[in-house]
């Protein structure tokens, strides 16, 4: 997956931890522009895109997945290294 | 489609996400949370379980606050989550599998890791809620006992005893504050061994105090009529690798649970508050071909069939049936629903190797109509609802008429292997317990009986005949200690043949029976095939809506498989003396309507009592009875009554 696709990809994992259709994600959303983005859904939303693109996130990671652009990037090169 | 999978019994949709999609755009609210129960039994990940809870969110939060009526199908439960480890991310999952299981959730969750300070000091949350379950969820983090790793034996259990009684200490706070029925989570071992398999050899080691520690919970909790969410038993027993315990998501949310595994710890407690308010399932249903015997009996002859030792595949299906009869031996009730020539289908009973017996089996249904009708024809036959039932099936096509047809039956996916039969069916859960006596040991006896006494019926003329050569007796005795926990058992799982439907904990029993004011009798039927054991309860008591000498029948109950022998004419008899004992000149009979129970709307007009006005304080739709002791004239019955 390239990092268009996995933006896509992602876009649906964060429409159905919200079950909300209308989000969109660009590279710079942040926690800030999505409603109910707390620390809570932020758990769910790893988890739930470590079940999506076959990855896993180490502990290390977590603290720098502060925008989607970079969860994005994040799981290119995982996926890229597998 | 394998055991990897948290909630393997549940079947696979073709576009679930879809399906949600589609149902949340109904507006009004009872009509979501009716596709979240119909979409909630099938396969979903945390993330489609979530979306799922938003579905019902509304109606069931309008439940919870008396806003609207629970549907047909769910009874309104309040759990209280005590946790000193994260659960607002469980929430969802328990409501969800709560719908699957006919119960309409409202899940308080206490401020995190401050579980002794909502028992024991003020939490007006909690008071406000009420709860009807408290759950302790604690993990092994949670209050490290005080003992260095060279501690002997006996400080160790010095430390565990204190730990437990100061749990005790809680359990009773929830008891008298709520009434509540307290639920104990055991305490996954999450400490890695310090020695390697030596842990086990030292008392001290962290493992070896959490695996002692849970022990004594077990016992306690036994002790005090405490339930268990015994989380370290499913863990250790649970193949789908991490996801309890995971040191990622404990140093990022402090969550012992992943989200990834929240549709089944969800699962597991919604189970237990199910049974606890009488929604576990009582009968399975079996398919003969392939699910019981491998080959079809039909075709291949009773020698063809594979079953028993020599061959694995026998040995499988033999397994499969030495579980089932363990579940019998518990106090399932087992049923046949087979396609088969009758004659041919008990034919395969007759084969050496078969670890079930014909008498095992309560209801037996071999013919070719459709198995959604059979299933209803064994429901009657046995006097359960279809919501009892669990129908396994090996055959996918029938499984899934079955479903459509009678959404009431689960029908548990079956895996390819029948080697993993036993494994999925016990995976599934409906029959969790929430008690065990030896009633339950000796059910399935008591239903094979039941169906000879259902032949000598058709050899007698009369139903007068029959009736009287049965030579029953009634036992009328008060509740006594001996009796409390069946008694209370029944109280809590008896839905058809329950005029009030008000559950009790055994706290609140004990109380009414040592009140001497009131008339609590367990009954006892017993007749020329055996002992029926204790089939039903009555309990009346003063009301201050009634007059002084009135007495308020506020419980009556009775197991469905004594129905159509008179023991209510016979119940009537013994409970007049005892109230006439306490110098009673009235009975007031109550019936409250609760969606199952339609069968004794007329219980007290057969019985002789007329009509009278509700009490301003009583329920909707309640109807009240009255009858006059000293004028009765009582309805005739062939039982002796022997009351002591």
């Amino acid at each position: 997956m390239n990092e268009t696709q996995i933006l896509e990809a992602l876009t649906q994992v964060f429409r159905d931890v919200f079950d909300d259709d209308d989000i969109v994600l660009t590279a710079a959303t942040t926690a800030q522009d999505v409603e109910g983005w707390d620390s809570q859904a932020h758990v769910n939303l790893i988890v739930a895109a470590e079940m999506r693109f076959g990855v896993r996130f180490r502990t290390a990671e977590l603290e720098s997945l502060h925008d989607v652009g970079q969860f994005a990037r994040l799981i290119e090169s995982k996926q890229r290294g597998a | 489609m394998n055991e990897m999978d948290p909630l393997s019994w549940l079947p696979v949709h073709t576009d679930l996400g879809a399906a949600i999609g589609e149902a949340r755009r109904a507006s009004a609210a009872p009509t979501r949370l009716a596709a979240a129960m119909r979409l909630a039994g099938f396969r979903r990940d945390f993330t489609l379980t979530g979306r799922l809870d938003r579905l019902a969110a509304e109606e069931l939060d309008r439940i919870a606050t008396r806003m609207a009526t629970a549907p047909a199908g769910l009874t309104p439960v309040r759990i209280a989550l005590l946790a000193s480890h994260t659960v607002d991310h469980l929430v969802p999952s328990i409501r969800v599998a709560g719908l699957c299981r006919g119960v309409a959730a409202a899940v308080h969750v206490a401020p995190y890791g401050l579980y002794r300070q909502a028992l024991l000091g003020a939490d007006p949350a909690l008071d406000a809620f009420a709860p009807q379950l408290v759950v302790l969820a604690l993990d092994a983090h949670d209050s490290r006992l005080q003992v260095t790793l060279d501690a002997s034996e006996a400080e160790v259990d010095d430390a565990v005893q204190q730990r437990v009684a100061e749990l005790r200490r809680l359990w009773k706070a929830a008891r008298e504050r709520y009434s509540a029925r307290v639920v104990q989570q055991t305490l996954v071992p999450v400490d890695l061994p310090l020695f390697g398999a030596f842990d086990g050899l030292v008392p001290g080691s962290p493992l070896a105090v959490t695996e002692r520690l849970n022990a004594a919970l077990r016992a306690a909790a036994r002790a005090e009529g405490v339930l268990l969410l015994d989380l370290a038993w499913q863990v250790a027993r649970q193949p789908f690798g991490a996801g309890v315990g995971e040191p990622v998501r404990w140093h990022q949310a402090k969550q012992l649970v992943s989200p990834a595994l929240a549709p089944w710890y969800g699962e597991l407690l919604a189970r237990i508050a199910a049974g606890a308010v009488g929604r576990s399932r009582k009968c399975l249903v079996l398919d003969l071909d392939n699910t019981l015997w491998g080959g079809v009996v039909g075709d291949d002859g009773v020698d063809g069939i594979r079953l028993g030792q020599g061959t694995p595949i026998g040995e499988a299906f033999s397994a499969f049936q030495a579980y089932v009869q363990a579940l019998a031996k518990r106090g399932v009730i087992l049923a046949v629903c087979s396609k088969n020539d009758a004659t041919v289908a008990e034919a395969g009973f007759a084969h050496p190797e078969m670890t079930l017996r014909r008498g095992d089996i309560a209801a037996f249904v071999a013919n070719w109509e459709d198995k959604a009708s059979n299933l209803r024809a064994i429901a009657r036959t046995l006097n359960i609802g279809l919501d009892s039932l669990v129908f396994v099936d090996d055959n996918p096509a029938e499984r899934d008429i079955v479903r459509r047809e009678l959404p009431e039956v689960a029908v548990p996916e079956l895996p390819d292997d029948v080697a993993e039969y036993a494994a999925r069916l016990a995976a599934s859960g409906y029959f969790e317990a929430v008690s065990f006596t030896s009633d339950d040991a000796s059910r399935g006896r008591s239903y094979a009986l039941n169906a000879e006494r259902a032949a000598s019926l058709s050899h007698a003329t009369d139903l007068d005949g029959y009736l009287r050569g049965l030579d029953m007796t009634l036992a009328a005795s008060p509740v006594d200690a001996a009796a409390l926990p069946r008694v209370t058992q029944l109280i809590n799982k008896t839905n058809q043949f329950n005029l009030t439907t008000r559950r009790y904990t055994e706290a609140e029993v004990e109380r009414l029976a040592s009140d001497p004011a009131v008339v609590a009798l367990a009954l006892r039927l017993s007749d020329k095939f055996g002992d029926n054991g204790l089939i039903s309860v009555v309990i009346a008591r003063p009301d201050g809506a009634l007059a002084g000498d009135e007495l308020l029948i506020d419980s009556w109950l009775m197991s469905c498989r004594v129905l159509g022998r008179q023991v209510e004419e016979a119940t009537l008899g013994a409970l007049i003396a005892a109230a006439s004992r306490l110098g009673a000149v009235a009975l007031i009979g109550e019936y409250r309507p609760s969606g199952r129970n339609a069968m004794v709307a007329a219980h007290y007009e057969r019985l002789g009592f007329s009509s009278r006005p509700a009490p301003s304080d009583a329920e909707a739709g309640a109807t009240f009875w009255r009858l006059d002791i000293g004028g009765a004239a009582l309805p005739p019955h062939f039982i002796k009554v022997v009351s002591t």
